[in-house]
């Protein structure tokens, strides 16, 4: 570190740390509502510390006569600690998410004595920004800085950016987080933290993009490998989704409320157009981009057809920005846009199992390994997964589908069906063939673990997916159900009351995904601290 | 409402013809003669770069040769 703070650059670096915790101490004194106090003092101790840590790192005058040496080969310290930071926030997310959904089914889990912070409301979207963010996107980070290094042969851009954008992250979390349990939220489905958090995310963001460009920049290959390309998309997409749903006003600059600049049906097309490419550009195509090194990877062999990965890509980027105003059929959005989603929609079917034959037939001639290696079982089940909710979305998108599925447990189903199977399973197999490399070992601690891990994980997802199916179709059948004089036969307390054994199949799916999750903690807390004796050196190529 | 009607139908003729055309001309550029080599190598890359050790040469952009 102390190369990064010779001359005046540390004194600076003080003086920016010293500047933010004085005006964050001002901003929480001077706070309208606690969301916003416990921000700006979360604020003031992280700046009051690293003034400390940068004081005690600053180059001793007089010291060694011999200047630093800038740190060559690659940078994998921030994609240790994302490794490490993934599978936290991943056990988190899964037991927030089983937590609520036993209070789903049993309403008595509201505690009393924890309201209003621990209700269902405030608890629910702590897990939807937990999972996708803090889990899927610290994965997202960590493999694309190790994949990016690895395809361009070249040390990530930047220096100490990348730490940046790590710690930095990880603050947009807490903040957010704490956030939603103390009540600050914009109301926006998984774009809730308010207005001066989406601006810390925005910087955090432009970082990752300059470090992940930059690294490009130097590669020393001629060509930039696909993955990068889904990678840098995602980066680049989410960007502009992230500052146009998100603009909004502050009502005070003191204060954690904001209103929204668009309003009404301008405002819902935008948050769907935002909340659709969330899921095509963040849960899509930044985790092909970890599909597309890590299953050849770990298969041995290349991807089946490049070709066919550059056809992927580009209709991939032409089509899925379209799908959004499916979300909003019957609503006060025009028929014509509404049509238009539902068209994009299905179209999409093609690229998305186009890549995931891409990726399973990458195994053509190792299919033995689906037997053998556990990690490329996970990662043939989570491309299984990605086909089998790339084409139930289509089907769900599809007006007359629509009209029973929406607003029912169906799309709860088919989130999740995506989420644990394609995102999940693509992690925890990146996570296990990172894990030991990042800390030269040989391989995981326990292989029969990381079998007994996929199949927890599996069988959670086969009872989330299927309790939920059950579920939605049948309360979208009993709210359409009407007697010969055209009345409605069933009250909405009916259909809450006919769920609760499918809520309780589904709690107990999570539950296993859960087990799952804390087993692959175990397994890798083991890996990382075994003895380095068991390890070999990383034989040259 | 005039611009609203000019850009939704400048969006449903000319550009949507537009953005078709670079579609499927990234489609053909993807399969034109020649490109199998280049393909071909670009998908060995995942494979040469995993020590630590970065290659040094003067120019950064050398095709590697698959055994670095």
């Amino acid at each position: 570190m102390s190369y990064y703070l010779r001359g005046s650059s540390g004194v600076l670096l003080l003086i920016a740390l010293a500047a933010i915790a004085f005006f964050a101490a001002l901003a929480a004194g001077w706070s309208r509502d606690v969301a916003y106090m416990v921000h700006a003092l979360i604020f003031m101790t992280v700046a009051a510390g690293l003034f400390v840590w940068t004081l005690r790192s600053l180059p001793v005058g007089g010291g060694p006569v011999l200047p630093p040496e800038a740190p060559t080969g690659y940078m994998d310290g921030p994609v240790r600690a994302g490794v490490i930071a993934t599978a936290f926030w991943g056990v988190v997310g899964f037991l927030v998410g089983t937590f609520i959904a036993f209070q789903l089914a049993f309403p008595a889990l509201n505690i009393e004595w924890a309201q209003p912070y621990a209700n269902f409301g405030r608890l629910r979207p702590l897990h939807t920004s937990a999972v996708i963010f803090a889990f899927g996107g610290n994965a997202l980070i960590a493999t694309s800085f190790y994949v990016v290094q690895r395809t361009c042969a070249a040390r990530l851009w930047g220096g100490p950016t990348a730490w940046f954008v790590f710690w930095g992250y990880q603050m947009f979390i807490v903040l957010a987080a704490t956030g939603y349990l103390l009540g600050a939220t914009q109301s926006k489905e998984y774009a809730e933290p308010e207005w001066y958090v989406d601006i810390w995310l925005t910087i955090v963001w432009l970082s990752y993009l300059a470090v992940f460009f930059g690294t490009i920049l130097r590669r020393r290959e001629r060509h930039i490998y696909v993955a990068n390309w889904f990678y840098l998309a995602f980066i680049v997409t989410i960007a502009m989704l992230h500052v146009v749903n998100n603009l909004s006003l502050p009502v005070s600059i003191f204060g954690s409320k904001s209103v929204q600049v668009f309003a009404g049906v301008q405002d819902a097309m935008t948050q769907w157009w935002y909340g659709h490419n969330a899921v095509g550009f963040f849960l899509t195509a930044g985790f092909l981009g970890m599909m597309y090194y890590f299953v050849p990877k770990q298969a041995g062999r290349p991807i089946y057809s490049y070709k066919l990965s550059i056809i992927h890509f580009w209709a991939l980027i032409f089509l899925y920005i379209w799908a959004g105003p499916h979300h909003l059929h019957y609503t006060a959005l025009p028929d014509w846009a509404a049509t238009l989603g539902m068209v994009f929609s299905i179209i999409l079917w093609m690229p998305s199992w186009g890549g995931m034959i891409n990726g399973l037939m990458t195994l053509q001639g190792a299919w033995d390994k689906i037997r053998t290696d556990p990690i490329i079982r996970m990662f043939v089940a989570s491309l299984a997964f990605y086909g089998m909710s790339t084409f139930e979305g289509p089907m769900m998108s599809i007006r007359a589908v629509n009209s029973l599925s929406h607003y029912t447990d169906w799309t709860i189903g088919h989130v999740h069906s995506g989420a644990l199977g394609w995102n999940g399973l693509i992690t925890f197999g990146a996570l296990y063939f990172l894990t030991p490399k990042l800390w030269g070992r040989r391989e995981m601690y326990s292989v029969p673990a990381i079998n007994a891990h996929f199949w927890l994980a599996t069988v959670g997802i086969v009872l989330y997916a299927a309790s939920m199916w059950v579920s939605g179709i049948m309360e979208g059948l009993m709210w359409r159900e009407v007697d010969p004089n055209g009345f409605l036969v069933n009250s909405f307390a009916d259909t809450v009351d006919a769920k609760f054994p499918m809520y309780v199949v589904r709690a107990l799916g999570g539950a296993l995904y859960l087990a799952g999750g804390v087993l692959m903690v175990w397994n890798m807390w083991m890996t990382i601290r075994e003895p380095r004796t068991a390890a070999i050196a990383t034989p040259a190529e | 409402m005039e611009t609203y009607s000019f850009l939704r139908q400048l969006a449903d003729s000319w550009v949507l013809l537009v953005l078709t055309l670079i579609f499927l001309g990234v489609v053909a550029w993807a399969f034109r003669p020649g490109s199998r080599g280049m393909h071909n190598d670009a998908a060995a890359v995942p494979f040469r770069h995993d020590d630590a050790q970065l290659p040094r040469h003067n120019d950064p952009r050398t095709k590697g040769d698959g055994n670095d």
